[in-house]
């Protein structure tokens, strides 16, 4: 379970997350949408520590993310996130780009990580690309290769953060039917995404962000079809759904 | 009277003389080129992550590379004698070049590891990897290939700068070179044999760095 408790990030003067209350329990996919600005981004990347945060708490199946104590190194490989640019190794083959933690982190063999990496691109349809450099892999094959190298850690949770914002339009089916496959396969997942109408369709519940702040959190078809906050009202009365 | 002739030509043993030189060239130029490249990664690393570091590495770097290595070499020699720890030729010679060397390299790999996109650090440390192995598995190995040309190029630069450590004293190719003009009095032929030795040191060199980077880009 994932609990974020009362977050507060800024820049100098500048305040990103204003308080952020909400909680992700095991099993769910739980989006987060609103306009580009508002610190969903800088959220999603705090559950991992990647962003340090100023002042409240988070909590991942119990440990405290910011804790002195916190193996951030051990706690990171249990919590999965796909950015936005795909951030492939460009040195590295697809199929290495899928072992490198598994060896470094899990210390596993060459031939044991291989088999883990192969299944997982297998499972989103790039098993015949492994030996391919990245370079070579069209922008939705390499943000399913960023899913592939994610879930090769067999982590307990999924962060995506805006994966199909930088795709072109006839690609982003190909990712979102990745996503849908993962939800379907019971994964916890959290997702920022511009897509509306996807994220009705596969989330529990949305959360609509705005300033920092979460303004309204609820289940996916009431938040999305019947907004009761007036500014998730106006935010979606301009989405195409 | 029997009269002992001042100059002779060509022998057989100025082969093996000139060979001996084209080595301790060789030897020199592998000790600067090593230790100035570790010690310029080591360099070019902490001047891309410290500002304070930067600031006082780039003095050293800025006097290394803008002074002529003739007049490092004979200042270094001289001032080495001077407070009583004298080095010999070839000591001297390593240190000077490797810190030359060292400076150069610094200058590209700042550069490198600057242009290595942070989120790829990013990616690597949210996989679990701590900041070392990020580092050793993706910043460094995507840093060599990109400035490996360029490195290359020191290396030539180096391998043939090897020629002026003849300075301080230490014989090395061209020296040696010197050393059979001076008998024979044919400097163009001496000098000719010289250049080809420098050329089938360096060519191999930049034939293979040219064939690793078209396999590095692939």
């Amino acid at each position: 379970m994932i609990e974020i408790k009362n977050v507060h990030k800024s820049y100098g003067d500048l305040n990103i997350l204003k308080g952020v209350d909400m909680s992700v329990e095991k099993g769910e996919v739980v989006s987060i949408i609103g306009p580009s600005g508002s610190g969903k981004s800088t959220l999603l990347q705090c559950i991992n520590g990647l962003e340090g945060i100023s002042d409240g708490n988070i909590y991942v199946d119990g440990t405290d993310v910011f804790s002195r104590t916190t193996n951030l190194n051990a706690l990171r490989a249990n919590i999965g996130i796909v950015f936005q640019q795909y951030n492939m190794f460009p040195h590295l083959s697809v199929l290495d780009n899928a072992t490198l933690a598994l060896k470094i982190v899990k210390k596993l063999k060459r031939k044991e990580a291989e088999e883990i990496a192969h299944a997982q691109l297998k499972k989103v349809g790039l098993a015949d690309k492994a030996k391919m450099s990245p370079s070579q892999l069209s922008g939705g094959q390499q943000q399913r290769l960023a899913i592939a190298r994610a879930l090769a850690m067999q982590p307990r949770y999924m962060l995506f953060d805006e994966v199909t914002a930088a795709l072109d339009p006839q690609l982003v089916r190909e990712v979102l039917d990745t996503l849908l496959m993962l939800s379907q396969d019971g994964m916890t997942m959290v997702l920022v995404t511009h897509e509306i109408a996807f994220a009705r369709e596969v989330s529990s519940r949305v959360a609509f962000f705005d300033a920092g702040k979460i303004a309204e959190i609820g289940p996916a078809k009431q938040v999305i079809d019947s907004p009761r906050h007036e500014r998730t009202q106006q935010f979606l009365s301009h989405q195409v759904h | 009277m029997n009269s002992v002739p001042l100059f002779s030509g060509l022998q057989y043993s100025d082969a093996t003389y000139l060979l001996a030189g084209a080595g301790h060239t060789l030897w020199l130029a592998l000790w600067a080129i090593v230790l100035g490249t570790l010690l310029g990664f080591l360099m070019g690393w902490l001047r891309s992550v410290s500002r304070i570091g930067n600031a006082i590495i780039v003095v050293l770097v800025d006097v290394s590379r803008s002074i002529p290595l003739l007049i490092q070499l004979i200042v270094a020699n001289a001032a080495l004698a001077a407070f009583r720890y004298p080095l010999s030729p070839f000591a001297c010679s390593a240190v000077v070049l490797t810190v030359y060397m060292a400076s150069f390299c610094s200058e590209i790999y700042k550069g490198g590891f600057e242009a290595v996109p942070t989120n790829l650090q990013k990616a690597a440390r949210s996989l679990g990897l701590s900041y070392l192995q990020a580092f050793a598995s993706v910043s460094a190995p995507i840093m060599l290939r990109r400035t490996f040309a360029s490195w290359i190029g020191i290396v030539l630069g180096v391998l043939k700068d090897t020629s002026l450590a003849a300075v301080i004293g230490y014989i090395e190719l061209l020296r040696t070179s010197q050393i059979i003009v001076t008998r024979t009095q044919e400097p163009l032929l001496v000098l000719l044999i010289v250049g080809v030795f420098y050329f089938l040191l360096c060519y191999p060199i930049a034939r293979l760095g040219a064939k690793v980077e078209k396999g590095l880009r692939q």
